[in-house]
């Protein structure tokens, strides 16, 4: 009996024996073990109501000898034999015991996903053909697996309403909808808007807003990605492809500090949608509608496609190296203090790094960033609404990013600086500069994805690949190092800042050997301190804590709080 | 003490043992306060305050009462659920939702006794260490909430409620909670979420055992109206003295409540096992009508298993063991479960040979489908899936199969639910099939095994055939 | 918001909402029970009016009124009836009794659906419904007017002369 003063409890699943810590939930448990408990309801970042009935397996415990009776003997190693319950129970709200038995097979419990799964199909529309979630549908899925094959519902189905618009991002299909109560508990529970209800009851149970209110927090979304059915659908995504079409990339949203992290689908470089990843020191497994949505841009007609040189008073199209060369040939001539370069803390680490390089090989006066301070939603939007600030700051060694922005500015208009180059930035919009501030340049160097008002004053404009065209790692605000990962083709002929600016080293007389983010990875975990000595693979999908900035994400710390008090496996 | 006269009309049957029902239908009898007193009314209430709160519990248990509200589980064990160390405020709450189809005592007791719950309430809150109860009583007594709401102030007039009861440092709030038409609130946890004022979900078990984590999480014992008035009783006479009336293990009066077809329907407070069922429906209730035969009964409430006229069952253990007849079973817990059946909340149902089963089973369906809360998924399908089934079957429109499917629904749902609810409407569907499948698949025709009964079952065939 | 809440039921909804003192959102019950005395039924204000009360969402008094048969959605007659259908009183003849009650008052339930449970009497005197098990079993057929229970209804005339 000393086992059971350690924190580990053995539990036999399907007839091996496996070590679990204290508490773990069965259905946890079986997962750890290789072994998929079908279920519905149940959700690790929600509470557990034990409504589906999906997850019924069956459990065993040692039998208690009756008084008088010797306990049973155990087996070689040491366990007793396990008395199997006639009822079967749910994995995903029961916690382990020690010497438990599960059967996640055999035929109590597969009678009981067979009943189930008979019964949620019973009053379930046949529109798969139609339906949005054909082909990640849980009921698909699971139908597959464990259900029937045909149908033996011979009535009339539960008539429900279809195609309810209950918020301005989201619809609903009642007839589809499980009852599962999985999108209720989100608001509830972890957007704090608590606008979802059932009305009716037993089969005519409906999921509904009330009337003259709507789902609209900046959550909403999530609760789609994690309808196991088709029931709540994104207007954004709706009909617009089949799931098994896309490609999908496991990258991190670069909307701001925090760095959600996501998966982009996308089919032949054209981005369809952006989910969650889930990763718990991150976004647990939630992402902002507002950061999510904003993609539609990278496909649009106000792309970038081409470099662009002055040419009197408008632009026209140039090849790559004769911006190059143009560009290389007006530094050429300036004094390092005469040169201000304006990076962007939307930027990778890799592209901080080149943008470092080139400030040494320039002598450039003046190094900085945008900054974007806005405030923090409280859940997962952090204050800083760049990805990357803390790269920056380390990288460029940056104190006081932006604060330089002003010193640039004067100095322009002194005519002490002469050549600004303002990469991945717009300064007109996004910082305290006017056309008219630019005026006295000898030379403007733009790079961006997008047409804008800094790039139309500028001499030489350089189409920018944006986030979701590169590869390479930012630094969230916790201070966590996250791979950032190339989802598409950037449009035309943009190019990844790294590129832009090796170009621009190499013609003004640098030389370097950098062909691949790879080889900036490398250079960049060799040179700067805090970087030394990480690898890629170290990195992996989920990041890794570089350093400690002393921040925190608001939603992560109400989910551990949630975790202590048990109420959910998180 | 005045003699006890009843009501004419209404007296008593002989074998009846008239405890907790002894006002009801009394002559001179009224719901005051005063009348109440005037006969040792509230006298156990000032004993039990000199009491220490566990020697109260220890009574219960010595008693041996067991919960008439259906589950039949020791009352004493159950307020002993209560974790040692607790320092959350406990709850009672009486169970006045009386929602059984086939049982109807707790009218009579809230209506014409309404002191003698309030009273046995008190003393349970204080043995369990509540301040604050509540009473769920089910919308459909609106008089009967009323009725105790007055009580309640006459009670707190006299001090046996409010602050510092009867001068023991006790305070004690009983207010009345009035529920809405909900089969699902008589299931304890149901009740608690309702009286949190949420939908009322039955809740997983574990976490949420009432006792421990019940209303707002708190420590709360839910009993039944019958239940909570034996409880004074037990403190008069002492456990061990009650525990004499009725039969070991099933212990007390209870009241059995008989409907349908015989010839005097009513209410009977009898004690536990000492009536069998035949005396119960041919001597107490006078028989069935004329020229009808029994057919069936219902033995606990209309959830409990079908009992057929005939019917042969095996109890007892060892040499003890004999064949009985449905008639010969004694109205207990433990018989009744060894039959096969239960007790449950004591509510008979009769059903003579002029009835059609299907049409029984129609009607309970359509009870469990319209009352299934829809939290989970066998219930919520289930219930309505197996009401649609009988709806054909009485209307000619079902094959034999359909009896088979019928069948096979109600075993997808027993036991693979939250609540007992999942039992309580699959055992009438299972039961009759079991007892009944002839005369059920009499009333199908194997012709229409191959009819599309509707658009979608069209639609159905075309895509997965 | 269109509801006007005389003061006296806003005293008598006060106070009802003092006998929980953990928790405000345990009265929704007994407001909407309040409610519906006074109005007949509860109307979409009546939901928003109980939340604003209680300071809930609204969608979690409408999962509560809709949760529950005893609070009607629609105006009923001046007098509403409620006939128990549960097997003791359908064997001692409820379904007979509706249909009594129906021709007498001069209802129609042929539009009645799940969602539209009540009907109408042409006047407007009395709205019925059916209901499940009223727990009077061995005294059927059993019927609610307004909160008056009736015991073995056999007499409809008699029944339904007793409401002016």
């Amino acid at each position: 009996m000393s086992e059971e003063k350690s924190d580990l409890i053995d539990v036999q699943i399907d007839g091996e024996w496996h070590k679990f810590p204290k508490g773990t939930r069965m259905i946890e448990a079986c997962k750890e073990a290789g072994v998929e408990v079908p279920h519905y309801c149940y959700h690790p970042k929600l509470t557990s109501p034990g409504n589906c009935r999906m997850c019924l397996v069956e459990m065993g415990m040692p039998p208690r000898p009756r008084p008088g009776d010797d306990p049973a003997e155990p087996d070689e190693d040491g366990h007793l034999p396990i008395g199997w319950m006639p009822r079967p129970v749910i994995a995903c709200a029961n916690t382990i015991a020690p010497n438990m038995g599960i059967r996640t097979t055999g035929p109590l419990t597969e009678e009981c996903r067979r009943g189930v799964m008979e019964f949620l199909l019973a009053n379930h529309p046949l529109d798969c053909p139609i339906c949005d979630q054909a082909g990640e549908c849980s009921l698909q899925e699971f139908s597959v697996e464990h259900g029937k094959g045909e149908s033996r519902f011979r009535e009339q189905k539960v008539k429900k309403p279809k195609n309810v618009d209950i918020g301005p991002r989201i619809r609903l299909d009642d007839e589809r909808c499980i009852m599962c109560s999985r999108c209720i508990r989100f608001t509830d529970e972890i957007a704090d808007d608590p606008v979802l209800g059932f009305t009716d009851r037993g089969s005519h149970t409906t999921l509904a807003v009330h009337p003259g209110h709507e789902l609209a927090n900046n959550y909403s979304l999530n609760t789609v990605d994690i309808c196991p059915v088709g029931a709540l659908t994104s207007n954004d995504f709706r009909f617009q492809m089949r799931v098994w079409f896309m490609k999908e990339v496991n990258t991190i949203d670069p909307n701001c500090g925090t760095g959600c992290n996501i998966v982009v689908h996308s089919r032949q470089d054209e981005i369809y949608r952006i989910t969650p990843r889930e990763n718990n020191d991150v976004n647990s497994a939630w992402i902002p509608d507002s950061h999510r949505l904003n993609y539609h841009w990278i496909n649009s007609e106000l792309r970038l496609t081409d470099p662009l040189i002055k040419d009197g008073k408008s632009h026209r199209q140039t090849s790559w190296e004769d911006a190059i060369e143009l560009s290389a040939s007006k530094l050429s001539g300036l004094k390092g203090s005469e040169i201000a370069i304006v990076a962007s803390a939307r930027m990778t680490n890799e592209e901080l790094f080149m943008v470092r390089r080139l400030a040494t090989h320039l002598d450039a006066g003046y190094v900085d960033i945008v900054p974007r301070m806005e405030k923090s939603d409280g859940y997962l939007i952090s204050a800083d609404r760049n990805p990357n600030t803390t790269g920056a700051k380390l990288i460029l060694g940056l104190e006081d990013p932006g604060s330089k922005l002003g010193k640039i500015k004067d100095a322009i208009i002194k005519d002490e600086v002469k050549a600004l180059l303002v990469l991945q930035e717009n300064l007109i919009d996004d910082a305290d500069f006017a056309a008219e501030d630019f005026s006295s340049l000898e030379f403007l160097l733009t790079s961006y994805p997008m047409a804008n008002p800094t790039a139309e004053a500028a001499d030489v404009v350089l189409p920018g690949a944006c986030w979701a065209e590169k590869s390479g790692t930012m630094l969230n605000v916790t201070g966590r190092l996250q791979r950032l990962n190339q989802a598409i083709d950037g449009p035309g002929q943009t190019m990844q800042s790294w590129e832009i600016i090796r170009d621009l080293i190499q013609n003004t007389g640098g030389g370097n050997g950098i062909y691949s983010t790879q080889d900036l990875f490398n250079l960049l975990t060799s040179e700067i301190p805090d970087f030394v000595g990480v690898t890629w693979d170290q990195i992996g999908d989920l990041g890794m804590q570089l350093v400690d900035t002393g921040e925190t994400i608001p939603l992560l710390e109400k989910e551990r709080q949630r975790i202590a008090k048990g109420l959910i496996v998180g | 003490m005045s003699k006890v006269i009843y009501t004419s009309g209404k007296e008593p049957h002989a074998r009846e043992s008239r405890v907790v029902f002894k006002n009801v239908d009394r002559e001179g009898w009224d719901p005051s306060i005063a009348r109440y007193m005037s006969e040792g009314g509230y006298d156990q209430l000032k004993k039990a305050m000199k009491m220490e709160p566990q020697a109260i519990t220890d009574e219960v248990k010595k008693g041996g009462l067991r919960g008439r509200g259906g589950a039949g589980f020791p009352a004493g064990v159950k307020w002993g659920f209560i974790p040692p160390n607790n320092e959350k405020p406990v709850y009672l709450i009486c169970n006045a939702d009386e929602s059984e189809p086939g049982t109807f005592k707790d009218r009579y007791i809230i209506h014409q006794d309404p002191h003698q719950l309030i009273e046995g309430m008190a003393i349970s809150s204080f043995a369990v260490g509540a301040k604050l109860a509540y009473i769920y009583i089910r919308e459909e007594f609106p008089e009967g909430a009323a009725i105790l709401e007055k009580a309640i102030s006459e009670a707190h007039e006299k001090g046996f409620l409010g602050k510092d009861v009867l001068g023991s440092g006790f305070d004690l709030e009983i207010y009345v909670h009035r529920g809405a038409g909900a089969y699902i609130c008589g299931e304890e946890t149901g009740l608690i979420e309702s009286l949190e004022g949420k939908r009322p979900y039955p809740r997983i078990k574990p976490p949420y055992f009432p006792a421990a984590m019940g209303l707002y999480l708190c420590p709360t014992i839910v009993n039944n109206v019958e239940t909570l008035c034996h409880v004074k009783h037990i403190l008069e006479v002492g456990g061990e003295e009650w525990a004499k009336t009725g039969t070991p293990n099933n212990t007390g009066t209870r009241i059995l409540c008989v409907s349908g077809d015989v010839v005097k329907p009513g209410y009977f407070e009898v004690q536990v096992g000492h009536v069998t069922m035949g005396e119960l429906i041919n001597d107490m209730c006078g028989g069935l009508k004329d020229g009808r035969k029994l057919k069936a009964v219902i033995p606990g409430g209309s959830s409990a298993k079908v009992l057929r006229a005939g019917e042969k069952f095996t109890v007892g253990r060892g040499d003890d063991a004999k064949e009985i007849d449905m008639l010969d079973i004694p109205m207990d817990f433990d018989t009744l479960a060894a039959c096969g059946s239960m007790a449950g909340s004591g509510g008979v149902i009769v059903i003579d040979d002029s009835r059609s089963i299907s049409w029984v089973l129609n009607n309970i369906n359509a009870f469990y489908a319209h009352e299934s809360c829809g939290q989970c998924t066998p219930c919520r399908e289930g219930s309505l899936w197996m009401k649609k089934i009988t709806d054909r079957v009485v209307a000619g429109k079902a094959s034999p199969a359909d009896i088979d499917t019928l069948d096979s629904v109600a075993r997808n749902i027993d036991g693979r639910t939250i609540c007992a609810f999942g039992e309580a409407c699959a055992w009438p569907t299972e039961s009759f099939i079991d007892k009944f499948r002839e005369e059920l698949v009499g009333d199908t025709d194997a012709s229409n095994s191959e009819k599309i009964l509707n658009p979608e079952s069209l639609a159905a065939a075309a895509n997965l055939s | 918001m269109s509801i006007a809440i005389p003061a006296d039921l806003e005293k008598e909804i006060d106070k009802r909402i003092t006998h929980y003192p953990v928790s405000k959102r345990s009265a929704v019950l007994p407001v909407l029970h309040a409610l519906q005395h006074h109005f007949g039924f509860i109307d979409e204000d009546a939901v928003e009016w109980t939340a604003a009360k209680l300071e809930l969402e609204p969608i979690k008094v409408l999962e509560v009124v809709t949760f529950y048969p005893g609070f009607r959605q629609s105006a009923p007659g001046k007098y509403h009836i409620r006939v128990c259908r549960t097997l003791s009183c359908a064997m001692a003849g409820s379904y007979e009794l509706m249909e009594s009650i129906c021709e007498k008052a001069d209802i129609d339930r042929s539009g009645v659906t799940h969602h539209d449970p009540i009907a109408v009497s042409k006047d407007g005197k009395f709205s019925i419904e059916f209901a499940e098990c009223l727990a009077s079993c061995g005294t059927g057929p059993v019927c609610l007017v307004q909160d008056d229970f009736h015991e073995a209804v056999k007499d409809v005339d008699g029944l339904l002369a007793q409401y002016k």
